[in-house]
């Protein structure tokens, strides 16, 4: 697509595992615009997590494998590069902040010189050089005593202060695309806001792309200009936010936006979406939300549909929105 | 209202950390109050709320009041009765009343038992499992009871669902046919489809078997819907409580203000979330005497730190811990 910062063509992933195949991403395709937030909310399993990785090429192969498609970043093909240019475009073009800071940070080193390792290894600076630019991001993004705090282990870190960290190692090289996997999941409300405010304040100011993967629909809400919501490896919906929200077009967002308890109206039972997720090492013929689906048909059953345009700009993979034939 | 099932009161809970020999002459003492001087009522066939951030205590209150882990100090009363005075037996007895559904659905269940074994357990424990038969019979309805069938009791927990796990945990804690069921975080590690289904069970069994319920959660929207009566925690402190309605919609204390302002809400019309509260969440760690909050707290005066704010009752039912509302 024109003037697209990422565009995501068919993309199909696969594992093949001791159990089987499982296709964790199904032939997905979205694209995000330049200074876009982009929103791509899904349950556990439905395959976010892992297109998120695939565009910086960090799934393993074997045993993944990219099925079909491909992921195109400003123009150029990821899955065409070699090994040394994804690694020069990994870091410092596109940036990706992890869920768990605990986990994604090493904790056998200082603050300091994890940040530091990046901006040498992609940007060349010397040590002193490293040092100084460091304090500046950990000042940027809102660590205080930032001088000291370089100096500091992981674990002498809260939550929140742990995912300003990870943001400033993201932002350290000036990424023009940043991917946020859950960033706020593992942190507590109010420190939540801060973060959030954080993400979009940087993004205003260093004018970047924004791939947000959440299943809060609450965050999504407030903190994307567009979402896709993914179920069991595909994508069911795409649009606007607010239209998305206003309009939900697929049985599935339609079912969670109905099922989640609101912080307004206090009914006695809510009303969720029955049954559960597919075994996806086995899933049904046809869509894979048939089986839950009130409106489920025969086609259903048989073809798995394929995503139309429902509204402008506005996409739902469902055979509700079938053309009728003549 | 109904009688108090379960009543609260200056319940503590103190942790010493550095607490050997050679740091306590060095002065490296310091004490963790993770609970400090609590009290609230629970009333029989309510659900109240135990709502707040990550170490706010309101874990460790429900583990204080089932003597998982001892109080340092404070009343812990069943129906009257002085729970902190029990010795083992009569405890092993109590705890057929009061059971716990936690957080974890992973590592809440024994991966070495069959359902059937996880659920007859308790029936053996107290003595509900007339023979092998009519153990079987129990687990059988416990399971229909929580929306799983005879399919399930001889399966292994790794071979169900985060939702169907927490189901089987439910049914645990009923088997004993409580009166009162502390849900530490038990929706918490779901999937937001899934835990519709479960809130929704909750509501259906508490209705069916008059259940009480002390709901201990972060996630405010799960506390809206669930809850009768909230209360709202601070590093160890209660700073509010109330009716839900009256808590939700004319919150009083700065910091239930500012968790309500915090959470986003899923609808692009309503107001993004906001922080009106600067800094980060207080250390329990050698606290101040006075107000937890006082660092952060938008109208602070200079006795806030110093002396504990007194509980206001700012509306019936409605109580606020503050020196400045």
């Amino acid at each position: 697509m024109q003037d697209s910062a990422l565009d995501i063509e068919n993309l199909s992933i696969k594992f093949h595992l001791k159990r089987g195949v499982l296709t964790a991403v199904n032939n997905v395709s979205f694209h995000v615009g330049k200074g876009e937030t982009f929103g791509l909310v899904g349950e556990s399993g439905s395959g976010k997590s892992v297109t998120a990785r695939a565009i910086m090429r960090l799934i393993p192969t074997p045993p993944g494998e990219v099925a079909s498609g491909g992921v195109n970043f400003g123009g150029r093909s990821i899955y065409d590069l070699s090994d040394a240019e994804i690694r020069e475009i990994r870091g410092s073009e596109i940036a990706m902040v992890f869920q768990e800071p605990m986990s994604a940070l090493n904790p056998v080193f200082t603050v300091g010189s994890q940040i530091g390792d990046v901006l040498r290894t992609n940007l060349g600076l010397s040590k002193a050089e490293a040092r100084e630019r460091t304090i500046e991001l950990l000042s940027l993004v809102g660590i205080p005593s930032p001088a000291s705090r370089i100096d500091s282990y992981v674990h002498e870190f809260s939550g929140g202060m742990r995912q300003r960290v990870m943001l400033a190692m993201a932002l350290s090289c000036d990424p023009t695309f940043l991917i946020a996997d859950e960033p706020t999941t593992a942190l507590d409300v109010t420190i939540q806001a801060t973060i959030l405010e954080l993400i979009s304040s940087m993004i205003d100011r260093f004018d970047m792309s924004l791939l947000f993967i959440t299943h809060n629909l609450g965050v999504v809400a407030h903190a994307c200009d567009r979402i896709g919501v993914m179920y069991a490896s595909h994508l069911v919906e795409l649009g606007e936010k607010r239209e998305i929200f206003a309009n939900p077009q697929h049985p599935y967002t339609v079912g969670l936006l109905n099922s989640i308890p609101r912080m307004d109206t206090q009914s006695k039972y809510l009303t969720p979406i029955r049954g559960s997720v597919c075994n996806m090492m086995d899933p049904p013929k046809g869509c894979k939300f048939n089986p839950r689906c009130d409106h489920a048909m025969d086609i259903c059953r048989q073809v798995t549909p394929e995503m139309k345009e429902v509204a402008p700009g506005h996409f739902a993979a469902c055979h509700l929105h079938d053309q009728p034939t003549v | 209202m109904n009688a108090p099932l379960l009543e609260v009161e200056n319940l503590t809970k103190h942790f010493t950390l550095n607490g050997d020999f050679v740091s306590r002459i060095a002065g490296k003492t310091q004490t963790l109050k993770a609970v400090d001087d609590i009290s609230f009522k629970v009333y029989e066939g309510e659900t109240l709320g135990l709502v707040g951030e990550s170490g706010c205590g309101k874990s460790t209150t429900g583990r204080l009041i089932t003597r998982l882990i001892e109080p340092t100090s404070g009343d812990v009363r069943i129906r009257g009765e002085d729970l902190l005075a029990f010795d083992n037996n009569q405890m092993q007895t109590a705890r057929r009343n009061m059971q716990l559904v936690f957080q974890d659905p992973y590592s809440s269940l024994n991966p070495r038992k069959t359902i059937m074994q996880i659920l007859g357990r308790p029936l053996e424990v107290h003595g509900l499992a007339p023979d092998w038969h009519g153990k079987r019979e129990r687990v059988l309805e416990l399971l229909n009871l929580v929306g799983l069938g005879s399919e399930h009791i001889d399966r292994y927990p790794h071979e169900f669902s985060g939702g169907q796990r927490q189901r089987i945990a439910i049914a645990r804690a009923l088997a004993v046919n409580p009166d009162l069921v502390i849900g530490d975080e038990p929706v918490s590690a779901l999937d937001v489809s899934v835990q519709a289904q479960i809130l929704n069970l909750f509501r259906e069994l508490q209705e069916k078997f008059k259940l009480t319920y002390l709901f201990i959660a972060h996630d405010l929207s799960v506390v809206r819907h669930i809850s009768d009566r909230v209360a709202v925690m601070y590093v160890g402190k209660i700073v509010e409580t109330g009716p839900v309605e009256e808590i939700f919609s004319r919150p009083q204390h700065p910091y239930t203000k500012a968790l309500m302002d915090a959470v986003p809400e899923a609808d692009p019309n309503k107001p993004p979330p906001k922080l009106t509260l600067k800094g980060e969440i207080a250390t329990p760690i050698n606290p101040p005497s006075g107000c937890r909050l006082c660092k952060r707290c938008p109208i602070a005066t200079p006795n806030c730190e110093t002396d504990p704010p007194p509980l206001k009752e700012m509306a019936p039912n409605h109580f606020v811990a503050c020196h400045n509302i």
